[in-house]
This record gives structure tokens, sequence and C-alpha cells, in this order.
């Protein structure tokens, strides 16, 4: 049980009238890479947004780090310090420098002297590569390098699990690479990572697990290997032979 | 040599081209100028219509003639770029100089050639231009209003220390940078508002206020020798303790019944006027609306259903009014509700409706703000752990501040361009003290120069202002 880091039991999440999550069980263990994809508008985003309660579910329970999200879950940021996000639109905060944005949570969330947040900015700006940059505005960086701040930036508070939804496909694909090693990097070093992703190479390379989404629905949920050798549904047979 | 084609000056035959089209561009001027200047027809044989039209047709034909491309010729190429790029733009160009002639000498005249600088009654304005006399004489009845002659001084100095105090934030070291947002939103105000009830407002409450400054003056001195680890309590401690012993043991208070110590006059805030009370009231509004109007803007985008409509009620209810009625209520209608014996300044009450007014109207601009803000902004703060305040205080209103400053800008001034309006309360700010001064038996006839005078005033006071805000504008631009 207690390496179950994330567990999530029967949950269902209506748009209004609009079911856009259909009856979800997952459970991801500690460490565990967990690719999820499927066509677009199938509730792969709004899946991994309630993970950090930036979209409420309905029904069902989710339990983060043992922590239950629910309506009155009074430390909803103290979950969300744990667990980091990274966007596809990056969603730097543009009226601060790269190194401001990298801080601004750890000083002011974590309450992190303003030097060691400085040191531990800097830190994880080297390792996605970008540290000659620390001074500079997002809007003077490349889509590349902004998307590997936005990583840095999740870093910075050390969370015990990363999400990230589609963090490619804002990308040239010259820059899709450069990003694409910082998450492999990620992963070697052991972090617990969910990544929604039509990446298929990404998946291949590090997922322990794959997901396959349809219409709200988890339609398949295998080993990585055995999810791209012999998938079970049709839908998913479909979505492959499109995508690959 | 090319043919010539009047149609299509050409760079080929450059000089034909351009002495031409210059002549006859002068000649237009020269027509107009005349006219205008000496009142001289020099087209009066031509019939109406064409003598009318002449002059824009010749300078029209001129301008299309000197319009060559890559001549060479620096001037040329600048008038070309700048009012002669094609046949309209030229006949714009022609309209306005047109017009600035026509207009000039005229305008001139009244303003300095037939106007009266000197002298300080109504019989020295006999030229049929403006009477400066009379904007000399009333000067200072429209700077301070009928606040006494002789206590004007407490004004000066009131406004001078503030402008001071105000303008120290730009000379702040890096040490004290991190305060100014401190200094100026918490600090200042209460120092301005200081100063307005014991200086420019006066009577006994006067030593409070000294006793005060010299607690405050001999504190921060002995400061200096005091460890930083005791700061913190030294501050609290000492200041207060002086102020104590200065009101209560070396200046009891019987001194001043004795008549050795006398305080300052009382001047009640009626008395107040002119320019002076534009200031108060267009400063103390500006300072007070503009946190009202943020915590409006931010309620009305609450998630609570209470505060939601609170907010929401409140802004249509102010946005709905005209401000003239309020100002009649906060003076009519307002004391009504209020205990019998308690009474609140007249002033306070116009400055207290004013900012509630145009909080609402701030409201709104800072809620365009806050929507023209992409939600990413919102779930990246969230992701990273910040609650409500941390993620508005440092990631949304940062950026959807600076995006609504010309927005801001736009309603302060139109707030400082309404402080006219108090006139029915009975303040008389600078255009209130025109009107006053109108209708002087001895000096009837004025209107004109008094309007165009508050003009002025009001338009320099905008004008840095609008500057200030461009200014701002471009200190916080980062992105892109
Ligand atoms: N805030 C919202 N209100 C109403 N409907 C929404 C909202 N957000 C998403 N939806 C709907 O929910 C469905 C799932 O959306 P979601 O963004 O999770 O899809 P996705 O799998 O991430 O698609 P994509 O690959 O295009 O990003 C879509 O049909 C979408 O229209
Ligand atoms: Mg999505």
């Amino acid at each position: 049980m207690s390496d179950k880091i994330i567990q999530i039991d029967k949950m269902n999440k209506w748009f209004g009238d609009f079911q856009v999550l259909k009856n979800i069980n997952l459970e991801v263990e500690k460490n565990k890479k967990i690719v999820v994809c499927g066509p677009s508008g199938s509730g792969k985003s709004t899946l991994i947004r309630c993970i950090n309660r930036l979209e409420e579910h309905q029904q069902g329970k989710i339990i983060v780090d043992g922590n239950e999200l629910t309506e009155d879950t009074k430390d909803i940021e103290k979950i969300r310090a744990e667990v980091g996000m990274v966007f596809q639109q990056f969603n730097l905060f543009p009226h601060l420098s790269i190194l401001d944005n990298c801080t601004l949570a750890p000083i002011w969330v974590k309450k992190l002297p303003k030097k060691d947040a400085e040191e531990l900015a800097l830190k994880h700006l080297e390792r996605v590569q970008i540290l000659d940059q620390a001074q500079k505005f997002p809007g003077q960086l490349s889509g590349g390098q902004q998307q590997r701040v936005a990583i840095a930036r999740a870093l910075c508070m050390e969370p015990k699990i990363m999400l990230f939804d589609e963090p490619t496909s804002a990308l040239d694909p010259e820059m899709i690479k450069e990003v694409l090693d910082v998450m492999v990097n990620l992963a070697n070093q052991g972090m617990t990572m969910i990544v929604v992703t039509h990446e298929m190479g990404f998946a291949k390379e590090v997922a322990d697990e794959v997901i396959f989404m349809d219409e709200g629905m988890i339609v398949e949920r295998a080993e990585t290997k055995e999810f791209f050798a012999n998938p079970k549904s049709e839908r998913t047979k479909l979505f492959l032979s499109q995508i690959l | 040599m090319n043919k010539l084609n009047f149609l299509t000056p050409d760079k080929n035959n450059l000089y034909p081209y351009l002495y031409t089209g210059t002549v006859l561009f002068l000649l237009s001027i020269i027509i107009v100028l005349s006219n205008s200047l000496f009142n001289l027809d020099l087209i009066y044989f031509l019939p109406g219509t064409i003598s009318f039209f002449l002059p824009l047709v010749l300078g029209f034909i001129g301008l299309h003639l000197i319009r060559i491309e890559y001549s060479g010729i620096k001037l040329l190429e600048i008038i070309n770029k700048k009012i002669n790029t094609n046949n309209f733009n030229a006949l714009l160009s022609l309209l306005i100089l047109f017009v600035i002639i026509k207009s000039l000498p005229p305008l001139l005249n009244w303003f300095i050639i037939d106007a009266n600088f000197s002298g300080d009654s109504k019989d020295a304005c006999s030229g049929s231009g403006a009477c400066w006399a009379y904007i000399k004489t009333w000067f200072n009845r429209f700077m301070y209003g009928m606040y006494p002659n002789e206590e004007q001084w407490r004004i000066n100095l009131s406004f001078v220390s503030l402008a001071f105090l105000g303008v120290v934030g730009f000379f702040a070291t890096d040490k004290f940078k991190k305060f100014l947002t401190l200094y100026y939103v918490v600090v200042y105000p209460i120092i301005a508002f200081f100063f307005i009830l014991f200086f420019i407002s006066g009577g006994p409450i006067f030593f409070d206020f000294s006793y005060g400054i010299i607690a405050a003056v001999i504190s921060i001195i002995l400061g200096f020798f005091i460890p930083s680890k005791f700061k913190m309590y030294y501050f609290i401690i000492v200041p207060i303790t002086l102020y104590i012993l200065l009101k209560y043991v070396f200046f009891y208070e019987e001194l001043i019944e004795l008549g050795k110590l006398e305080s300052l006059e009382w001047v009640e805030t009626g008395a107040w006027g002119g320019l002076s009370l534009t200031f108060i009231v267009s400063f103390f509004c500006l300072i007070f609306c503009f946190p009202v109007g943020l915590f409006l803007s931010l309620g009305r985008r609450s998630d609570l259903p209470i505060i939601k409509y609170i907010s929401i009620g409140f802004i249509e209810f102010w946005r709905g009014v005209p401000l003239i009625t309020v100002l009649f209520m906060s003076s009519v209608m307002f004391p009504m509700f209020l205990p019998q014996d308690m009474f609140i300044d007249k002033l306070v009450r116009v400055i207290i409706a004013i900012s509630l007014f145009e909080a609402a109207y701030v409201a709104e601009v800072i809620r365009g703000g806050l929507q023209a803000l992409p939600k990413g902004q919102y779930d990246a703060a969230k992701s990273l752990g910040m609650g409500y305040w941390k993620l508005h205080i440092l990631v949304i209103l940062p950026q959807a501040l600076k995006l609504v400053i010309p927005g801001i800008a736009n309603t302060f001034l139109a707030l400082v361009k309404d402080t006219p309006l108090i006139f029915v309360v009975g303040l008389l700010e600078i255009v209130g003290m025109l009107n006053l001064a109108k209708t002087n038996p001895e000096w009837l006839g004025f209107a004109m120069e008094g309007y165009v005078f508050a003009s002025l005033v009001f338009f320099i006071i905008c004008y840095a202002m609008s500057k200030y805000s461009y200014n701002l504008e471009q200190k916080y631009k980062t992105d892109r």
C-alpha cells in the first residue's frame, strides 16, 4: 500500500452535463513512469489536472501521497507543492526573470531563505542546461528553452510527483528533442512521472506502463513492451497504427 | 532631356518639377497668410468660390509636383514622408496648415498683443484682448481659496514638504528599495494626512503634531546609536515615551492656555479652496479609490457568492448614479444617518464619496486586466502550491495592473477633472473660485480669461499625470 503514491478509485467527472471522465481506476507506485496517450478530447488533460486538483472530480476517490482530495481538503496547497506540473503552453510568469520564476514559489510557499532558493534554482537550471539564461525574461527565450525552464521551476519545489501535459506539442520539431532529453534524464534519476504525450519514442524509452484513453475511459493499460507489441483492444490498435 | 509629364513627376526632370511645385505651394501659403495677417485679399479679382478654393488647388498641385521619390534631397524626402505621402495626405496637410495660419493671428491678438498684463482693477483692461490683470489680482484666491493670507505659508510648507517626501523614493538606495511600496502605499498617505490635519487645518491639535515630529526626529537621531538587535523595540517604545514626556511634562498643556505658546490658528475646511484644495481632494481620492477598487475587482471574481454579490451590487450602484448626486447625498443625506452629536467634516465626506465613486470604475478597469490574463497563469501558480493571496499578489496582480496602467490613468485623469463638482457642497476649488470671481461686481465680464487659466492649469496637471503613466508603462514592459 505505502508505495502507491497515487490512487484513483472509481472516479467520475462532469463538465456540466458532459461526462469527461468515466469510472477511472488508477494506481501509481513510487518512481514509476506512466505515459498517457489517446485521441484529442479523450480527457487526458482533465485526468492529470484532477491529480493536483486543478479540476475537481465529482465522484470517487483520489488519494495523493496519503491525502485524499476532497472539497474540504484544507492543505490543498501543500499537496500541490508536492506535485509538480508542466503545461503544454509553458505558463512561465512573463513579468519575472527566469531566476525569479524559479525562486518565487520556494521563497513564498516553502519559505526558503532567498539565498538557498537561488542556489536551488541555479542547480535545477543547470540540470536543464539553461543556466546562462537565468537573468533573461521568458519572452526572450525560445519555446524549447521556456519549456525547460518550466520543468526547472517545477523541480525547484522538489516535488514527489511530476505531471506533464503534452510538454512538447507546442514546440517545433528541433526543440522537442532538447525537452525530451531533459525528461529522460529526470526519469532516469527516479522521479515519479505521469506524462501525457504523443511521443511514442519517449514512451518506449522510459515508460514503465502506458495508458490509452478514449472518450473519458481508460481503454487499455499495459506494460510498455506489451502495449506496443500486442495491444488488446481494437481502438488501441487503430490509434497506434495512426500515430506510429 | 526627357519629356515633361505633369501627371507623373519623375526623378529625371527633378528641378523643373521641384521649382514649379515649390512656387505653387508657396504661392498658396502667401495668399492665405496675407489674408490672415493683413486682411488683404490678393485674389480679390476672382469670383467668390474660386478665390476661396484657389489656395487649396494651387497648394495641392504644388505638393503633387514635388512628390518625387529618391530625389536625394534630404529636406524634400522628409516633407514627402511626413506630410505628403499621397494626394489625400497632401490635402489634409494643406487644410491643417491653412487652419493654423488662419487661426493663429486672432489667438495671438487675444492672448498677447491686445492683452492687458498690468493694473489691479477692471479699468486697466480696456483693450480687446485678454485681461490678465484679472488673473493676477485673483491669483491668490485661485490658489488658496478663502484661506487667510497670513496663514498661507502653512499650505506652501505642507506641499513643499510632501513633494519632498514624495520624491525621496527616487533616491532610495538598493537597501531601502524593497520598502518603497510600503512607504508610498501606507506611510506616505498617513504622513500627508497628518500634515493636512495638523498644519493646514491647524488648531490646538497642532501641538500634538509638533510633539510628534520632535519625538520622531530625536528618536531617529538616537536610533543610530542603538544596536540593531534592539531597534525593533526601540522604535516602538522611545518615540511614544518621548511624545508623552514632551506633551505632559515639558510642555504642559497649561502653558498654551497661559498664552506663553500660541498654537496655529484653526482654519475650517470651508475656507480652504483653490488649486490647493484640488490637490488635496485629488490626492486623497486617488489614494483611497485604488485599494478599494482593487478589492472590489477581486471580490467580483470571487467564488464566494456573498462577497461576489456584495461587490457587484456596490460597483453597479456607484456606477449607476451621477457623481453630483453622490456629492449632494454625502452632504445632505449622510449626516442624517449619523448619531446626533457625531460630526464628520464636509471635506472628509466629499473625499469618501468621490473615492467610493471612482473605486467602482477602478474596479472594472482592473477586472479587465484580470480577465486578459491567460488561465494558464492561474494553473501554473496553483500547481506551485500558491494559495489565493500569494497567487494574486505574486503572479496575477503584477501582470494585470501592468496591463491596466492606461485604463487606471484614464480613470485618475477623469477623477482630477471631476473635482470641480465639489462646488455643490460649497467647497470651492480652482474652478469654483473662478465662478465666484466671475460674479464679483467689480470684475464682471472676464469669465473667458478665468476659464482659459483654469484649463491651462488642469492641462498641465493632467498632462504630467499622463506622461507619468506612460513612463510607468515603459518601465514595466518586460515581455516581447
Ligand atoms: N473547462 C471545461 N469546460 C467544459 N468542457 C471542457 C473543459 N475542459 C475540457 N472540456 C472538455 O472535456 C473533454 C476532454 O478534454 P481534455 O482537455 O481533457 O482532452 P485531452 O485528451 O487533453 O485532449 P487534447 O489531446 O486535445 O489535449 C473535451 O471534450 C473538452 O471539450
Ligand atoms: Mg490536453
